[in-house]
């Protein structure tokens, strides 16, 4: 790509929590916002556009709600865009925001996700019933149940691998102060004794409801050089769909999260993703997605995944740390929960990850998908400048 | 800058879709606009859309558009919650990168099965704005009060503009509204939301449009008339009705100064859905009627498909460069209550 570099110069993201009474939409976004221009020691002048993403409107109730946020976020006067993927969408922001460095138009973009789940009930804003299609589901647990199911059958995985990828998100949580499920008392057992809501998907195994925002600011190479903290290189950025429906379709392992993760690595450099990439922040909203994850990314061999979840390399102190942070099992504010996977990464990189942070992490990776396991966003960044 | 160029335009609108959903509307259209570059939708180095859930009813309506485009093997694909015109722009991002020639670009949007003027209150600050439901159509009535109060334009221009619409449209055949009025006679019409008359409304209409993009030789490969994008650029205004000047539209201004819109070009179609909103167009662009052709395919005022029109317009201003009634125009799309919102590009033929 003849492309231009472009760099993460600074992260923000709100304390989820199930229900942000205090503050209203827009408070809610410019308290991320806020926290990403202070970490970058740069002021709202700087900014030259913003992107902001969201998962459906549906879920506040308000339409194109970045119109309305234009004020709070410093856009009057500058570029507004708003990107909507589906669950990926937080992925596909960043992409969509580092795009605008890396073509040349914008020397800072902010970019920031939300979602404010307390304003309305996103489950059922998933399960409307339209007209004449056949009613599906009752949430995203009901159609990604099946898919599960059929995961444990083809690779003979312990039912329990789960559950462990649970403890160890939500264990890992306890290390992040922004992480919404703080639960010091979480064991296997309250794990495997939790209720059943759509088998195998047990309670202790599912995402939160969460109001929150994150904002990332990503500068071009001359705003990097200017930076007294430290920045993240984006290495590459891939976005890629598939329909949802189709005979050729694996669900389990979905072609197009394969092609995005070939993508992503080609600009990246990477040819053996397990060792080259020191850690990764990937979209993991029910805890058996990591493992099925693992393998579609090419960290495991296809049916296989699990054993990197029994054996503990995903664990924070593992071969291959996964979601250090807590992961979408900790902290689930939809429209921005693929953007903190990418702002993660980022902090690593940084070496700004705090008490989560993996030690000498030079290349990591943020990872979002949404829809029916059809749309993949992508990107890996790194302590050091790109060389290809 | 990277020289990228719309090789390909086709739409669809009408008043009401009963019969067919989104994807049956839109497949025929992305059909019509790949035809004549020999190009699959598996051929395009990006694909990007603009639509909103809000007219569907649904969460996540624009995922089952994607099935009108067939994304199978596996696409490299966005899409914005904004006008077409915006997707256009991503698109227009991506091939600046240098590593992709293609981009396929869509919209769509039915608005006939709801209350569009009510859905689109929506879009206010929910709070304290919101839940009064102003509609779309009564805030647009204030800013044309608010204008006709400033001296700026009266009731007679508001006419003319609706007039030039009706002539203009007679020779689009995907207009709703046309005809050759009497700027008098719509005068005698009633007060519909003062001082709006019903005429000064868009249609309600259904309807999708799709763009083929490609970069340099690969356009010119394409078709023998390329229509260069020279510059695009978008900006937003603050959203509180109360807290701006209502008669003017800065981001339009800004944006056209971005884009750098020429003086005086052949053609301008402007996204303007009611008859006041072109005459402030007008002046924030620094357009003289007399020497631009504003709005040749009638504009909003006679279809205006939510979502859709912004897009067409680009549309409609590269058929007419193609065609060889104009050499250059200027592109306008907006979003948001009284032109929140605007993007403004520049067009140029290659003969």
């Amino acid at each position: 790509m003849s492309a231009k570099l472009a760099a993460v110069l600074g992260t923000g993201q709100t304390h989820h929590v199930s229900a942000r009474k205090d503050v209203s939409i827009a408070g809610m976004v410019r308290e991320a916002a806020d926290r990403a221009l202070a970490d970058a020691e740069l002021d709202w002048n700087d900014i030259d556009a913003v992107v902001l993403g969201k998962a459906p409107d549906m879920f506040e109730g308000v339409m194109m709600p970045e119109l309305y946020l234009a004020e709070a976020l410093g856009a009057v006067g500058k570029p507004m865009f708003r990107v909507h993927t589906a669950g990926s969408v937080g992925g596909s922001t960043s992409v969509v925001a580092s795009h605008l460095v890396q073509a040349g138009i914008h020397e800072r973009v902010l970019t920031v996700a939300f979602e404010k789940q307390s304003e309305s009930n996103a489950m059922w804003a998933l399960s409307i019933r339209i007209p004449f299609s056949q009613p599906l589901v009752a949430g995203a647990g009901g159609y990604f149940a099946p898919i599960i199911r059929g995961y444990m059958q083809k690779s003979g995985a312990p039912l329990d691998t789960g559950y462990r990828v649970t403890l160890k998100d939500r264990l890992n949580a306890l290390k992040n102060p922004y992480a919404h499920v703080q639960d010091d008392t979480i064991t296997y057992e309250s794990i495997a004794n939790s209720p059943l809501l759509w088998d195998p998907i047990r309670y202790a195994e599912t995402c939160p409801s969460s109001d929150g925002a994150a904002a990332m600011i990503i500068g071009s190479e001359a705003a990097a050089a200017k930076q007294k903290r430290p920045v993240a290189w984006i290495h590459g950025t891939s976005v890629k769909s598939e329909p949802t429906m189709g005979a050729g379709r694996d669900r389990i392992n979905p072609h197009a999260g394969r092609a995005c993760a070939k993508e992503v690595y080609a600009q990246a450099g990477i040819t053996d993703p397990y060792t080259q990439i020191d850690c990764a922040e990937i979209y993991v909203p029910f805890s058996w997605f990591e493992p099925m994850w693992m393998e579609n990314l090419g960290f495991a061999e296809e049916g296989t995944g699990w054993k990197m979840v029994q054996d503990g390399s995903t664990a924070l102190d593992g071969a291959m740390p996964i979601n250090m942070s807590g992961g979408v099992l900790s902290t689930n504010p939809i429209g921005a929960s693929g953007m903190i996977r990418f702002l993660e990464a980022a902090n690593q990189v940084r070496g700004t990850a705090g008490e989560h942070q993996v030690p000498d992490a030079k290349v990591a990776m943020g990872h979002a998908y949404g829809g029916g396991s059809q749309f993949f966003a992508m990107w890996v960044v790194g302590s050091q400048k790109p060389t290809s | 800058m990277r020289d990228v160029a719309i090789v390909s335009f086709a739409q669809h609108s009408q008043r009401r879709e009963d019969s067919r959903n989104e994807i049956e509307i839109l497949l025929p259209v992305i059909r019509e606009a790949l035809a004549p570059t020999g190009l699959k939708s598996q051929d395009m180095g990006f694909t990007v859309s603009g639509s909103t859930d809000y007219l569907a009813g649904q969460a996540f309506a624009f995922v089952s558009a994607l099935d009108a485009v067939g994304p199978w093997p596996p696409i490299s694909e966005s899409h914005v919650e904004m006008d077409g015109a915006f997707a256009l722009y991503e698109a227009w991002v991506r091939l600046q990168h240098g590593d992709i020639d293609t981009a396929l670009v869509y919209c769509f949007g039915k608005s006939s099965p709801g209350d569009v003027a009510r859905v689109l209150a929506l879009q206010l600050e929910p709070y304290l704005l919101g839940p009064l439901w102003p509609d779309a159509v009564s805030l647009a009535a204030l800013q044309a009060r608010a204008l006709i109060d400033s001296g700026k334009a009266t009731e007679k221009d508001l006419a003319r503009v609706v007039a030039r619409s009706r002539r203009n449209a007679l020779s689009n055949p995907f207009a709703q509204l046309k005809g050759d009025v009497d700027e008098a006679a719509l005068l005698d019409e009633p007060l519909y939301a003062d001082p709006f008359r019903k005429h000064d409304l868009p249609p309600v209409t259904d309807g999708a449009a799709c763009i083929i993009l490609a970069a340099g030789d690969k356009a010119r490969e394409l078709t023998d008339n390329p229509v260069w994008i020279k510059g695009i650029d978008h900006r937003i205004d603050l959203q509180a009705p109360g807290s701006r000047d209502l008669t003017i539209s800065p981001s339009t201004t800004l944006a056209a100064q971005k884009a750098g819109v020429p003086k005086d070009p052949d053609i301008a179609e402007l996204h303007a859905p009611f008859s006041s909103q072109e005459l402030i167009l007008i002046e924030a662009l620094g357009l003289d009627e007399s020497r631009t052709n504003i709005n040749p395919s009638g504009g909003a005022l006679a279809a205006n498909a939510v979502m859709v029109a912004g897009l067409q317009r680009f549309g409609e201003a590269f058929n007419r460069i193609q065609a060889g009634a104009g050499k250059n125009a200027v592109v306008h799309a907006t979003g948001g209550p009284c032109l929140q919102q605007n993007l403004v590009a520049v067009l140029e033929g290659s003969k």
